[in-house]
């Protein structure tokens, strides 16, 4: 399974310096799979996200993440980039003067061997195709990066570089919050589009709303740090009518209050 | 005159004394030279100078006059150190003896070469920097541009030519805007200015293609002391554009230029302009423009390298309606210090100007903007806009803004706006998460922070640009 499979094990992590957040993580997405990951407000997720892209503001403490069997904790987050792992950002950055299109263009660049370079027609070919399968303005290529973009167009923003560089895992941080209706089953049928057999992608939502349209294989319940309950698709059903209380009970933790400072039950 | 003939005149005598001064950098003159004056800035010097070029004798008595200016006014008292620039130490003219120069290729250093094929500038274009005469294709689309525009009346001359040819046209107009009374750089570099382009284009003539610099210079090497004069009759509209983009090795260590530009009723005068001087050189530049009724100046300043550059492109608004605007780069890496800005005087009523100042320190850099905007009274309904953005891409660098504003017109509006910012952790990691290696999201980060001035630039120029500050940016990942 590791061969074809993003994994976390037994992962820790911390802001340099400061106290642990991540506390153990432990979860296999296999190639050719959608899973969800749920949890409470500050339970960790985007942490996690952030901590496998490689984020220099968190130290790992123990464990490991593999891409198809191999670590990539020692790479660079651009190492891991090209080693086939994508993050949409929950807040995606704005970098002023910066093209979608030619930002796009040195990333993919970057992917391929100096000299073999994309060229112009097959880039725009590819980066069009993109930008009407997510129902968008052409003129949005030339836009900086998040310059001025509202929220919603972030959220899109992201699943369009996801459909350019074909990424082989994705992780999506609250790719659905923020969004309408509308433009939930437009970045919906971003995903849909990118799925396949060679592709596995851990979704992070609240909202049992999204996994309406990107139906997930398995669900994650992370709280404090962990995965603390997995299960089928229902299980994000079952959280939107019951919240999260009965999972952390169950989980040995207090049912209500901040996470992090959270006593165990009995403890 | 002939007591005027220095002793070293003789070909053989430079010759020697040349090659015992030569060092890494010194190819950058031919090896042979016709006439290279005496150590120092002198009244002798001067006068060397006018009878080595044969000029007429107002020019003479103009040099040996700003001479005596300098020597009143002395140095600067405000701004960078410049307590290490000593002229004793300076030659300030050398005359190359064959034009095209005689250096071969293969005498250019090899690391010199390296960078510029770093830089990616065209092979042709390479031999002319490093001094090799060469011909080439691009001249010969140049002589033919060059042919059209001489049937429309337009004269492009480096200034010594000029001179010679339009007597009365040069000195009609000929310190008119930078007297060299204004300030002490402009007296030293008109006592012994040397080179610089002459453009002039007459009344409605019209340019699309770019005046470029680069082909003047290949028929003289460029000057420490270059003058250069353009001059847009009335409803004229061109772009001159100076791309001194590759390192200008030379072994000395001072350059000081004026440019004067006189932009007639409803003409539209662009001047662009990109230099990387080598980092020992004290680079103070006075630019200056007169604009008339309903014109329009453009100043396009981007500043790289050098050790001390001091340079403040002024726009001088004297008629009703004229239009200024300035768009300044200024890259100051370790012991650099680029102190730049923009001078906007506005004297007459509906005058208006822009003004973007976009700098980035690094390392022990320091990069400050110095501007004046001045609205006299009547002036009115005069406006005026700047902004400075700094962007420090490390803990060390430097950078600081000393915008000076006065206005003596109730109706007029000024605006002013400076930002800092530091090289974001965030948007590097963004777009590192993107699959792009560290210093190439450093660079893009930068490249996006001067977008708005570099996509004003021809094409060539911003590709060129880039790769400057990609070089300037080596090393930047800690
Ligand atoms: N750089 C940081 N500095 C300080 N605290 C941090 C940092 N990053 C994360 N934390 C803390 O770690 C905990 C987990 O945060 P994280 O953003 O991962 O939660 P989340 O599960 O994504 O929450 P949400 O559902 O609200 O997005 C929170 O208590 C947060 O305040
Ligand atoms: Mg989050």
């Amino acid at each position: 399974m590791s061969e074809h499979s993003l994994e976390i094990r037994d992962l820790h992590a911390r802001i340099a310096d400061g106290e642990e957040i991540l506390k153990g993580v432990d979860l296999v997405v296999p190639r050719g799979e959608v899973h969800a990951l749920m949890g409470p407000n500050g339970s960790g997720k985007s942490t996690l996200a952030k901590v496998m892209a490689g984020d220099p503001q968190y130290e790992v403490t123990g464990g490991d993440v593999l891409i198809d069997g191999e670590s990539i904790l020692e790479m660079e987050p651009d190492e891991r980039a090209r080693a086939g792992l994508y993050l949409a950002f929950q807040y995606p950055v704005e970098v002023p003067g910066v093209s979608i299109a030619n930002f796009l263009r040195l990333a993919l660049n970057a992917r391929r061997e100096e000299g073999d370079e994309i060229g112009v027609m097959e880039f725009y070919t590819k980066l069009q195709r993109a930008v009407k399968a997510l129902d968008w303005d052409e003129s949005i290529i030339e836009r900086n990066l998040h310059e001025g973009f509202s929220g919603g167009e972030k959220k899109r923003s992201e699943i369009l570089q996801l459909l350019v560089l074909e990424s082989r895992y994705a992780i999506l941080d609250e790719t659905d919050s923020g969004l309408d209706v509308d433009a939930l089953k437009v970045v919906a049928k971003g995903v849909n589009a990118a799925r396949g057999p060679e592709f596995g992608a851990l979704v992070i939502t609240h909202y049992q709303r999204l996994l309406n349209y990107i139906v997930p294989d398995k669900v994650h319940v992370m709280a404090a740090g962990r995965i603390v309950k997995q299960g089928p698709k229902e299980l994000a059903m079952e959280l939107d009518t019951r919240g999260y209380d009965w999972i952390r009970v169950e989980a040995g933790l207090a049912p209500v209050g901040d996470d992090e400072h959270a006593p165990r039950v009995g403890a | 005159m002939a007591d005027l003939l220095p002793q070293d005149a003789h070909p053989d005598a430079a010759k020697l004394e040349g090659m015992a001064h030569a060092d890494q950098y010194s190819y950058y003159m031919p090896e042979t030279y016709a006439f290279r004056s005496e150590k120092g800035l002198t009244k002798r010097v001067v006068e060397q100078i006018s009878y080595q070029k044969n000029e007429p004798e107002w020019m003479l008595k103009f040099r040996l006059r700003a001479l005596e200016i300098a020597e009143k006014k002395g140095r600067p008292k405000w701004g960078p150190d410049l307590s290490h620039l000593n002229f004793d130490e300076i030659y300030f003219y050398i005359r190359p003896q064959d034009k095209k120069g005689t250096n071969s290729w293969d005498d250019v250093p090899e690391e010199v070469r390296e960078t510029y094929r770093k830089l990616g500038i065209p092979e042709a274009e390479q031999k002319m920097l490093a001094g090799v005469g060469a011909q080439y294709e691009s001249e010969m689309v140049y002589h033919n541009l060059k042919e059209e525009w001489e049937k429309q009346g337009v004269i492009f001359l480096d200034s010594d030519t000029g001179l010679q040819q339009y007597p009365e046209l040069f000195k009609e107009h000929f310190a008119t805007v930078v007297p060299p009374e204004d300030n002490y750089f402009a007296a030293v570099n008109s006592a012994v200015w040397s080179g610089g382009s002459f453009v002039y284009v007459p009344a409605g003539v019209e340019i699309d293609v770019p005046l470029q610099a680069y082909f003047l210079i290949n028929a003289q090497s460029m000057g420490q002391f270059e003058r250069t004069l353009i001059i847009g009759e009335p409803g004229s509209r061109f772009h001159y554009i100076e791309g001194c983009t590759a390192p200008t090795y030379n072994s000395d260590s001072f350059h000081s230029g004026v440019i004067e530009i006189i932009v007639k009723e409803r003409a539209n005068v662009r001047y662009s302009t990109i230099q990387n001087w080598s980092h020992n050189v004290y680079n103070l530049v006075t630019q200056r423009a007169i604009v008339q009724r309903h014109g329009s100046m453009g100043w396009l300043d981007g500043n790289l390298g050098s050790k001390v550059t001091m340079k403040y492109p002024s726009t001088y608004l004297m008629g009703e309606g004229a239009h200024g605007e300035v768009l300044s780069i200024a890259f100051a890496t370790d012991g650099q210090h680029q102190d730049a800005g923009a001078k906007v005087i506005h004297a007459a009523p509906n005058t208006t100007s822009s003004v973007v100042s976009k700098s980035i320190s690094k390392g022990t850099g320091r990069s400050s903007y110095r501007g004046l905007v001045q609205i006299h009274e009547g002036a009115t309904n005069a406006r005026s806009n700047v902004e400075c953005d700094a962007l420090l891409l490390d803990d060390q660098a430097k950078t600081d803004t000393y915008p000076y504003i006065e206005i003596n017109e109730k109706s007029a509006h000024v605006g002013h706006e400076a930002t800092v910012s530091k090289l974001n952790d965030e948007q590097i990691f963004y777009l590192q998460s993107r699959g792009l290696p560290e210093d190439a999201a450093m660079a893009l980060i930068v490249r996006g922070f001067l977008d708005p001035v570099a996509k004003e630039l021809p094409l060539e120029y911003a590709v060129e640009l880039n790769r400057l500050i990609e070089l300037e940016m080596e090393g930047s990942v800690g």
